[in-house]
């Protein structure tokens, strides 16, 4: 994960303290050149959660519990998964309350299409298998 | 509370009411012999309401004490703690990242051995232990001292130009357990010399969110720590400006290195803590029998005054360094200091190191008699006729290396 060129600085260009800013204006979401939204994180990841709209009713656990604010909403809907920076935690898929689940963990090379023709399909209540 | 133009204090109590007036906003501590009475003291001006705000935080151990300081001051409170020995050595961990996260809290250290054996008396072990942890470094050697050394510490670590964390030393016991006579400011007085806390980046600042504590590996790691270290070692200019204002508000000077009939002295003894009070009435003694002997005690221990150690040593004959503190395998750290100093001034004389005081063992003026004489030893000889490394009043045949 090498620094961009553009971004490295000397010893004495920096604010003292090894302090990273988010942004330079938050209101407007200017990133500080110490924001990591350039970086990809993607390589520290081995399983990849996939989206499935079908199932999903726009609860928005996944956005609350994601450690790395990797669960993109738009207007209070999920929009999409930031996979430059998602670890692989898996605590989305944990928290989904959906039946079946509207996100899942794939191995990192699994396309989506597979994905999703895979998608387990909807478990029964225990009183209908009776 | 009242506070008296005279007071009688111990090294404790002279710290914990320097930590009252300074108006901490946070002190996060956990108790240790023999800097317990300072949190103690401090819990209790909280509990009475002698404070003007701020929190007492007790936590499970000084690892969580230095923590919960890390955080305060990186919430952006002024925030100061005291330990010592043991618990010393379990904060050393969080040391690091103060000064590496540029939070000037200020430590109270009250100087204890580190164990096993286990012993709850004064030497300089934990100092040592933390001394590359990158923070400023003052020691008092007696208690009115400790009280104007905590509040310049304050100023001198919040500079805007500084922001580093700050430990103000003091022996265990024979400083912080003795009483005697302080002349403390009022706490107005006191307040307006420290000033009021300038916040920088402070975590709780919404506008602005920032992390502390990042990563960095080692395409950032050099530049921070180079960029710490140039932070430490400019900080001199804002330690003597410090050091120059409380003197025109209490007529006390401080310097980094305070020295004894050191101007012609041929031989002299460097020496930091409570021992230089034996070491004034020791050179008193032999001035009295004609012999031109000196003291040099170390003020500001880290950033270390090169400058103004070299000047104060440069027409020595020969010179014997005091480590309280068993350097394990190689000469005291005092030792390499001043040994450096002298080499890289083209100054060739002899120079002795001596091991003394470990575990509280008591220091003479008789002790320290030999330490000068072996000196005027080495000086007319004209080189080190003395082992390098020796033991001062160890019971048994004679200890000594090199």
């Amino acid at each position: 994960m090498a620094t961009p060129n553009h971004l490295l600085k000397d010893w004495d260009g920096f604010t003292p303290g090894s302090l990273l800013f988010s942004f330079d204006d938050a209101q407007k979401r200017e990133y500080a050149f110490s924001n990591s939204h350039e970086y990809s994180v993607a390589d520290w990841r081995v399983n990849k959660p996939i989206f499935n709209a079908e199932h999903c009713i726009h609860c928005q656990f996944c956005w609350i519990y994601c450690p790395d604010t990797s669960i993109i909403s738009v207007d209070k809907k999920f929009s999409h998964i930031d996979l430059a920076h998602c670890k692989g935690c898996g605590i989305c898929v944990e928290v989904c309350p959906t039946n079946p689940k509207s996100l899942l963990m794939f191995a990192e090379h699994t396309n989506e299409a597979d994905a999703l023709a895979s998608w387990p399909a909807k478990e029964k209540k225990q009183e209908e298998e009776k | 509370m009242e506070i008296h133009e005279r007071e009688v204090w111990d090294g404790n109590m002279a710290a914990s009411q320097a930590m009252r007036q300074a108006r901490c906003d946070v002190v996060a501590a956990y108790p240790i012999t023999p800097s317990t009475p300072i949190v103690q003291n401090y819990s209790q001006y909280v509990a009475d309401g002698d404070v003007y705000g701020g929190d007492f935080i007790p936590v499970e151990s000084e690892h969580a004490a230095m923590s919960a300081c890390v955080g305060a001051s990186a919430a952006g409170g002024r925030v100061a703690t005291a330990t010592s020995s043991q618990g010393f050595a379990l904060m050393v961990e969080v040391l690091y990242q103060a000064s590496g996260m540029r939070l000037p809290i200020i430590l109270n250290v009250v100087n204890r051995a580190l164990a096993s054996p286990l012993n709850i008396h004064g030497d300089h072990s934990d100092m040592y232990l933390g001394i590359q942890a990158g923070w400023i470094n003052v020691c008092a050697f007696n208690p009115q001292e400790a009280y104007d050394l905590n509040l310049c510490a304050f100023k001198i670590g919040e500079a805007e130009s500084v922001r580093l964390p700050v430990m103000v030393h003091q022996d265990g016991f024979l400083t912080s357990h003795t009483v005697e006579v302080v002349n403390p400011l009022t706490d107005d007085a006191a307040y307006s010399f420290v000033g009021d806390y300038t916040n920088m980046r402070p975590m709780l600042d919404f506008t602005k969110p920032v992390t502390y504590g990042a990563q960095t590996e080692e395409e950032w790691h050099f530049e921070h720590k180079a960029n710490q270290n140039a932070a430490l070692m400019h900080s001199f200019g804002v330690i003597q400006k410090t050091f120059d204002e409380y003197e025109k508000l209490t007529g006390r000077k401080y310097k980094f290195v305070e020295t004894y009939k050191s101007e012609d002295a041929e031989e002299i003894v460097v020496a930091i803590g409570s021992v230089t009070g034996t070491l004034k009435l020791t050179v008193d003694k032999l001035r009295n029998e004609g012999k031109k002997v000196g003291l040099v005690a170390i003020r500001v221990l880290r950033p270390c005054p090169r400058e103004e150690i070299a000047m104060a040593i440069k027409n020595a004959k020969a010179i014997s360094v005091m480590d309280r503190s068993a350097p394990m395998g190689t000469t005291g750290l005092l030792y390499n200091d001043i040994a450096g100093i002298l080499l890289d001034n083209g100054v060739n004389i002899p120079v002795l190191n001596y091991i003394y005081g470990l575990g509280g063992r008591d220091t003479t003026i008789a002790h320290l008699t030999k330490v000068f004489t072996d000196a005027e030893e080495c000086k007319k000889a004209g080189k080190r006729v003395k082992p390098l490394i020796q033991m001062v009043n160890l019971r048994g045949k004679e200890l000594s290396f090199f």
